[in-house]
């Protein structure tokens, strides 16, 4: 079974439409951001595809440090969730429509 | 592992090949689950689950620190944060009468009209050939010493500057959570 | 014989002038009454609902001496019409027209500005600045001649039976016939300027047919709307006729085709532009998106003129204008690929539309919008020919669907709701038969003449290649097949509405049901005939039997160059590809069946109530007219108008009003012109924008996620732009 680039390719942007799919369509804050992560771990898998392919460890560096900015941001969201819920007590992302209008 | 030497273009062949298509089959799989289950700690343990996958492609593909750091702050980190948030906020009896967004129909038809072209155009585009080098990854200064030692070298030197404002970044972000997550000291609880 | 083709326009321009000048004296010696408004109309405002027809009004009829007059005159003059056309065509020889005999007829030399200026910058060794008033047949003119004169004259008989309890009859008559005339100066035309005189003048037409109920209010605006969306067009393709002026040095056919086909690498890299513009003009005309949205609103107008203008001709000018243009947009790939994706995709959308609407005038106009969108997506991946056949066979069959429904509507009363009609097949035999017939020849079951033309559309497509995306020729093909089982679908639907089931109208409705008159049902029959047998004229497989492109080649070239003759698709992959279009007609067919003559329209109501923001969408047409009213009407036109009416207010006033208050001080005066002017056309500003704006408003809706599908919508977008064109 070969593998090309274009497997990864595929695969890659699957997982980031449906993280993408997440992000649009749950009520839970938290499963969105979870889907964020998702999508962040689509692009890690594209860079290190790439890096492979062209046998260049950039690839693998930049993945790292999108690791540790995802972590950052997960922090942050989840900071922001615990804020939320005490402010609202619902994590009802449909409910934070006051921007409307 | 085995490497692709053979095949000019190719990734991955021979057994590494199905495990990869087993380990992306999978990946996708728990990804959809995801974003499917009601219940968030579902939720939360597929994606740890697909974090897990998707080390192991990384491992596949001989990158073994980016998938032990993968293994370590994703799934050991983030996952547990995300578990600890999930059961804190957790509300008894409230179960998630419907767990999609009403803009779901749309949503969906509007990825379903993009995805498919896309995939058919990422599927067949034709990459040039490139030369397989399999002991780039883990060679360093011309001696074989493994990935770490390779990604160490390249991250120390040629990308130190974006390495200290990722430290940066990292204390930036610990006390940004602290001050979101403190209670504020008027409010009566 | 040939000589005297100047007859096929001119007898229906002096049907117009006798008909009109006789409706004009006879309404003086009546006064007023006749087509005055009767103290029994009822003022309706917006309902679209029983529009167009004469019962629907109090109206009194004409009187018969002038009646017999007018119907004699006014089809026997599209009937000599018809055969003078004929016999110049079988003059000229159906074979020598397929060996590229044509004929050009120069009445009179219309613009003589000069003769052979030298324009040094201009790359047209033509530079000759005359434009002559000529005919010109050809085999495309031929074909388009034949059937324009032949259904417009059944049309016009049959308009006799519908129209008869009209008081303004003889005024019907003559504004058909000055359609018929600036049609036929259209088809017949040697050169574009004449061409531009007919397409201007079936605009004219177009308003003042559709507005021809002039006292409801709905379809005077229809009129409007119809005019200045094609305005639109126009304007493009004022442009492109520019275009081709400055690059060719003539305007005349012959000349200006067979200088771009000797030498296409001089003019090839001008070509985009110019053929863009003139494609605007057709999708102006022919209703493409975004200019289709006066087409459903033109059904104001009587059923007749639904059928003459809005189904088998007018509309089809623009494909007639690209097919003759076809030598140009060959040279334009960038051009055949705009024309390609917007002809599919407004084939596409515009069926889903018509999946839900109540009107039956309503689905046989998007009906028309979507078939449109076939022909152009045909022109676009360079069968022109294809695109012609379908035009031929769209006109008998939408010509017999639209006339079946004036019968429908003409039994019931004035009633063109769907949902109030039902069972009618017993009642009116000959109506339902037809009609079904019609149905299934655009519904493309074979043998039928829609399928041959169909068929032929969506080969072309699926082995077409377009070098900037070559994923585009699969996904056409897929949503052409799509929009051929959704185009079974929503026809069945309405015929199983209409005429299955329990009939769901009032009592006294279902007792005064009645055939309509002879004069109605036998060109129903005689489209029906042609519906079945139209096809037989482009049977591709069978050696000889395409006969059409045959015909048509010295004008239009079948897919020439890479695509010649040993390129051929393989028999096994045509037959394939009829397969899939006639099962998705099948299915297509069966679910309308099922659903709504089985099953009484149970599961369509359960999915409208499951799906309600997916049913509402399409029911109001994805709100595009009020996208329209929000951005261009309220925002540029009312609101310039808006503020330029403040400007003039003020400044006229200021100038009495600063000279006799001269005396109250320089204070007095820039108070005013502060106050007045700058704040008032401020606020005149501010008013009318936001007035626009109130309906832009309902897209902030707070939610993230609405902006986060909108963005990722961009974006996508953004990426296939560039895949597109990278």
């Amino acid at each position: 079974m070969n593998i090309t680039i274009n497997h990864y390719l595929v695969v890659s942007f699957l997982l980031f439409s449906i993280g993408f799919l997440g992000v649009l369509v749950r009520r839970n804050f938290l499963t969105v951001l979870m889907s964020v992560e998702l999508m962040l771990n689509a692009v890690n898998l594209n860079l290190i595809a790439f890096s492979r392919r062209l046998s260049d460890l950039t690839g693998q560096v930049f993945s790292v440090f999108v690791i540790t900015i995802a972590a950052g941001e997960a922090a942050i969201g989840l900071a922001l969730t615990i804020s939320l819920f005490r402010q609202r007590r619902t994590l009802n992302v449909e409910e934070a429509s006051s921007m409307r209008g | 592992m085995t490497g692709a030497e053979t095949v000019p273009g190719a990734l991955l062949s021979g057994g590494a090949g199905w495990a990869f298509v087993i380990f992306a089959g999978l990946a996708v799989g728990t990804a959809i689950a995801v974003v499917v289950a009601r219940n968030p700690i579902h939720s939360a343990l597929f994606l740890l689950s697909s974090f897990l996958l998707v080390a192991c492609i990384f491992f596949l593909e001989q990158a073994e620190f980016v998938g032990a750091v993968q293994i370590l702050v994703y799934a050991g980190g983030i996952m547990v944060l995300f578990l600890f948030v999930i059961m804190l906020v957790h509300q008894r009896g409230v179960q998630e009468r419907l767990a999609f967004q009403h803009q779901w129909d749309v949503a969906l038809i509007f990825l379903l009209v993009f995805l498919l072209p896309f995939l058919y155009v990422l599927w067949t585009e034709r990459f040039p050939v490139l030369p397989q080098n399999l002991d780039a990854f883990r060679t360093v200064r011309g001696r074989i010493a493994g990935n770490t030692e390779a990604v160490a070298w390249v991250l120390y030197r040629d990308y130190l500057l974006p390495f200290e404002v990722a430290s940066v970044f990292l204390l930036v972000a610990m006390i940004g959570a602290v001050v979101l997550g403190k209670r504020s000291a008027e409010k009566v609880d | 014989m040939r000589d005297l083709l100047w007859l096929v326009p001119v007898f229906p321009l002096l049907g117009f002038l006798v008909n009109g000048i006789v409706y004009l004296a006879s309404h003086r010696t009546h006064g007023s009454g006749g087509h005055a408004p009767g103290p029994g109309t009822q003022p309706e405002a917006e309902s679209s609902t029983a529009a167009g027809h004469p019962h629907a009004h109090g109206h009194a009829e004409t009187a018969p001496k002038w009646k017999t007059l007018h119907t004699v005159v006014g089809t026997g003059s599209v009937g000599l019409s018809c055969l003078v056309a004929f016999a110049a065509i079988l003059d000229l020889g159906i074979g020598p027209l397929s060996q590229g005999a044509h004929h050009v007829l120069t009445l009179w030399r219309w613009i003589p500005l000069g003769v052979n200026q030298a324009t040094g910058q201009v790359p047209g060794p033509l530079a000759e600045w005359v434009v002559d008033f000529a005919l010109r047949l050809d085999s495309l003119s031929a074909l388009m001649l034949a059937f324009v004169t032949f259904v417009g004259f059944l049309i016009h008989v049959y308009s006799v039976g519908y129209m008869g309890h009209d008081a303004g009859y003889g005024r019907y008559f003559a504004y058909l016939n000055l359609f018929m005339f600036s049609m036929l100066t259209l088809v017949l035309a040697a050169n574009f300027l004449l061409l531009f005189v007919g397409w201007e003048g079936v605009g004219l037409c177009s308003y003042l047919l559709i507005g021809y109920d002039y006292h409801k209010k709905f379809a005077a605006d229809a009129g409007k709307k119809a005019f200045v969306v094609n305005r639109i067009g126009d304007f493009g393709f004022i442009l492109g006729i520019f275009g081709v002026f400055a690059l060719f040095g003539s305007l005349d056919f012959g000349k200006v085709f067979s200088a771009a086909a000797s030498q296409p690498a001089i003019y090839a890299p001008y070509m985009t532009v110019v053929c863009l513009c003139l494609f605007l003009g057709a999708v102006g005309k022919s209703a493409q998106f975004p200019l289709y949205v006066w087409l459903p609103d033109a059904m104001a107008g009587p059923t007749p003129v639904s059928a003459l203008i809005h189904a088998a001709t007018m509309v089809t000018a623009g494909v007639y204008m690209v097919a003759r243009c076809n030598v140009l947009f060959r040279l334009s790939p960038d051009a055949l690929l705009v024309v390609a994706v917007i002809g599919g995709f407004t084939a596409l959308f515009a069926a889903t539309i018509g999946l839900v609407q109540n009107d039956i005038k309503k689905v046989l106009a998007y009906s028309t919008v979507s078939q449109l969108g076939y022909m152009f997506l045909a022109c676009g991946v360079g069968a022109f020919v294809a695109g012609m056949f379908h035009v031929v066979t769209h006109a008998f069959f939408k010509a017999c669907l639209f006339l079946g429904s004036g019968s429908v509507i003409h039994a019931l009363g004035g009633e063109q709701d769907l949902r109030r009609m039902g069972g009618l097949a017993r009642k009116i035999p000959i109506t339902y038969r037809t009609f079904l017939v019609a149905t299934f020849a655009i519904a493309g079951v074979p043998l039928l003449a829609g399928f041959f033309s169909k068929d032929a559309i969506l080969a072309a497509v699926f082995e077409s290649h377009f070098a900037r995306a070559p994923w585009l020729p699969k996904v056409l093909w897929t949503a052409a097949l799509f929009t051929a089982g959704l185009t079974a679908f929503y026809m069945f639907r309405l015929v199983s509405l209409a005429f299955y089931g329990k009939f769901r109208g009032s009592a006294e409705q279902e007792a005064h049901v009645h055939e309509s008159p002879r004069s109605m049902t036998v060109p129903l029959v005689v489209l029906a005939f042609l519906s079945v047998v139209g096809g037989w004229i482009g049977i591709p497989i069978l050696r000889g039997g395409d006969r059409i492109g045959e015909f048509l080649a010295p004008v239009v070239p079948a897919l020439a160059g890479a695509h010649a003759v040993e390129h051929a698709p393989a028999i096994s992959l045509e037959l394939a590809l009829m397969a899939a279009s006639v099962a998705v007609a099948m299915v297509g067919l069966f679910l309308a069946w099922t659903w709504y003559a089985k099953g009484e329209g149970r599961v369509p109501a359960q999915l409208a109530a499951r799906f309600p923001r997916l049913y509402r969408t399409l029911e109001n047409k994805y709100f595009v007219d009020e996208i329209y009213e929000a951005a261009f009407v309220e925002g540029l036109a009312k609101g310039g108008g808006r503020f330029l009416w403040e400007v003039d207010a003020t400044v006229v006033d200021l100038i009495p009003n600063g000279a006799a208050a001269g005396t109250l001080g320089a204070s007095a005066v820039s108070q005013a012109f502060d106050k007045n002017l700058v704040d008032g056309a401020v606020n005149g500003v501010a008013d009318s924008f936001q007035r626009g704006f109130q309906l832009l408003r309902r897209s902030q809706t707070g939610r993230v996620q609405n902006y986060a599908l909108v963005m990722g919508g961009g974006l996508f977008c953004i990426v296939a732009v560039y895949l597109i064109f990278r």
